[in-house]
């Protein structure tokens, strides 16, 4: 076997490294007595290496040699520039958790198992890789098991929290019963092709195939509790109002972005020839995730239950891009990912902050919070109307590009449901706001002040959600990848 | 496995094919996915999905044995999905004896804290 293939993996091996790296600094770093050096070194090193490595793996898409697409291991990994700007774009997402949870993990109980969250994150992330860069079904599953059983124990990470263990049962009992449908649909496309390769695949199916159909139901499901689309969005709430509330950011934007990814390039790599049923299918997952979201978010008093309502009907936005399986969508979506991963966590980290401050997480608690904290007040609303889609925030930007490419995919009636939808979404978005600054509050949350890590985070969210949008070269430039990958 | 199937052949005169093998692993996906939604203890939910995890493997198995005799992408399958489950069950019981030192008992209906 010619080991150097492993050279191909640039981006899984230099994130192996930051992961090693990591294990031996907490081996060596922390305990129950740390030095004020080693405290500050552990807060500063996780951030830092995946900073270099973001750095390093983003290179490639500066400078490209040939046209960038890797391919090892006879085709089982397949990596596309367009890959590795996903990659980077979460890269960018998990430095901002780790720059969130920073002063969450400094708290005298968390002291011991500060450096697990690291690596149970980072594992996290590289299943995301490995399940983006797939080019073969036992790749995919591998890695997004590897995306989900770490996932677990983050959620359960606050042991003696009754919450959090129960947030974590409901999240790996759905996780088991989804990867189970999903190897069985598998299974069948074994069954019926006999190869798993994805770019063999391709040719093999067949419309008049129920064998095949019932695969590629099996496989939007199992996938469709990844992303929480709406039949399969039950466990979403319950998890997210449980789940340490970094833990809940990360969820809400990383694992999602992967994998209504990777649902877009396996749709249209592997599932090419059924696309007039996956389309239909697609259609209404929808218009229900969307529309059932936007219902149930606007009766939520806690807010990270209301957050995750939010994402569901953001997940629904997202998979727009889906249809009709064209390049324009592919860049929507992930200019989509980039512009709600910098406005979501922008949100999150205002909410982590005052849970972090005062213990609380009711929207009524934030009532008069304009009056105590006008900054963050101030940053959240940005936020939450480039959430809404309200220009010149980004978040209209990302709306528009989207519902462009849904419509010239050829499908106005579901862009005219998720229009009327983003009034219903403005609604509720604006209940916070209205909380924050006309509402009056005998006992106001006090003014406090955030730790420097959080607010560099919120620094770079405020500067995504003000300046994603304005600045169009971004789009432009994931246009070109998009087109350079497309099809690969 | 031949010879097995020879035995029968003469002896009951039926012939075993691909076909036994999916109707055993339909009906323990179904079972898996009936057991899953009924159970009210969460342990015996897990054992539920194993069925179902169980019941893939026997399909992959099946399809190459029988089907694809010429490589061994199946059986690589099972043994990558068989780790996997294992390692999933791991992960849940480790939450389950966490909810059981908080409860002291495991069933579904008392994990009632985050509700609509």
């Amino acid at each position: 076997m010619d080991y150097s293939q492993f050279l191909n993996m640039h981006d899984e091996i230099s994130l192996i490294a930051v992961i090693v790296i990591l294990f031996l600094a907490d081996l060596f770093l922390c305990g129950e007595h740390k030095s004020e050096m080693a405290s500050k070194a552990m807060s500063l090193l996780p951030s830092g290496l995946l900073l270099l490595q973001t750095a390093y793996i983003a290179s490639a898409l500066i400078c490209p040699c040939g046209n960038g697409i890797v391919d090892a291991f006879g085709g089982m990994y397949h990596n596309t520039p367009m890959m590795t700007l996903v990659k980077v774009v979460l890269n960018i997402g998990t430095i901002i958790v780790f720059l969130m949870a920073n002063n969450w993990l400094k708290r005298p109980e968390n002291q011991v198992k500060e450096g697990e969250f690291y690596l149970l994150t980072l594992s996290t992330l590289l299943g995301m890789y490995y399940m983006m860069s797939s080019g073969h079904f036992l790749m995919f599953f591998i890695g997004l098991e590897l995306a989900s059983i770490p996932m677990t124990a983050l959620i359960a990470y606050t042991k003696n929290n009754q919450e959090s263990a129960e947030a974590a049962a409901k999240y790996i009992l759905t996780a088991l019963f989804s990867s189970g449908l999903l190897l069985y649909g598998i299974s069948l496309i074994y069954g019926t092709c006999g190869t798993m390769y994805f770019n063999e695949l391709a040719c093999k199916f067949d419309t008049n195939n129920t064998l095949q159909l019932v695969a590629l139901v099996l496989f939007i499901s199992g996938i469709g509790f990844k992303i929480s689309l709406v039949p399969f969005h039950l466990w979403t709430a319950d998890t997210y109002q449980g789940a340490p509330t970094t833990v809940t950011g990360y969820l809400s934007v990383i694992s999602k972005g992967a994998a209504a990814f990777v649902l877009f390039t396996i749709l249209f790599k592997v599932f090419q020839p059924m696309i007039e049923q996956w389309d239909i299918i697609m259609l209404w997952i929808i218009i229900f995730s969307i529309t059932i979201a936007n219902i149930f978010a606007v009766r939520q008093n806690n807010i990270k239950r209301f957050m995750a309502f939010s994402a569901i009907s953001q997940a629904g936005y997202l998979v727009l891009g889906v249809m009709g399986g064209t390049a324009q969508g592919m860049t929507s979506l992930v200019y989509y990912l980039f512009v709600y991963m910098v406005a979501n966590l922008g949100v999150f980290l205002i909410i982590n902050v005052t849970e972090q401050n005062s213990g609380k997480i009711n929207i009524s608690d934030y009532n008069g919070f304009y009056q105590t904290n006008p900054k963050l007040s101030f940053i959240m609303t940005l936020c939450l109307f480039s959430l809404a889609g309200i220009p010149p925030f980004a978040g209209f930007f990302s709306k528009f590009f989207i519902f462009m490419a849904a419509f010239n995919a050829g499908f106005p009636v579901l862009v005219f449901i998720a229009l009327v939808n983003t009034v219903i979404s403005l609604y509720y978005y604006l209940l916070i706001v209205k909380a924050m600054y006309i509402m009056k509050s005998n006992e106001p949350i006090a003014l406090f002040k955030s730790d420097s890590y959080s607010k560099i985070a919120i620094v770079i969210c405020t500067l995504g959600v003000v300046f994603g949008g304005i600045i169009s070269c971004i789009y432009g430039y994931i246009d070109i990848l998009s087109n350079l990958s497309y099809g690969m | 496995m031949d010879r097995l199937n020879d035995i029968l052949n003469i002896v009951l005169g039926i012939h075993v094919d691909i076909s036994w093998f999916l109707i055993l692993s339909a009906l323990m996906m179904f079972i898996g996915i009936y057991g899953f939604l009924t159970r009210r203890n969460t342990l015996a939910i897990l054992i539920s999905v194993e069925l179902m995890l169980n019941a893939a493997d026997i399909n992959f198995a099946a399809f190459n044995r029988l089907l694809f005799p010429n490589g061994q992408e199946g059986y690589i399958f099972t043994l990558f999905s068989i780790a996997i489950s294992a390692a999933e069950t791991a992960i849940a019981i480790a939450v389950m004896i966490n909810i059981y030192r908080n409860l002291k008992n495991n069933f579904v209906g008392n994990l009632d804290k985050l509700k609509w």
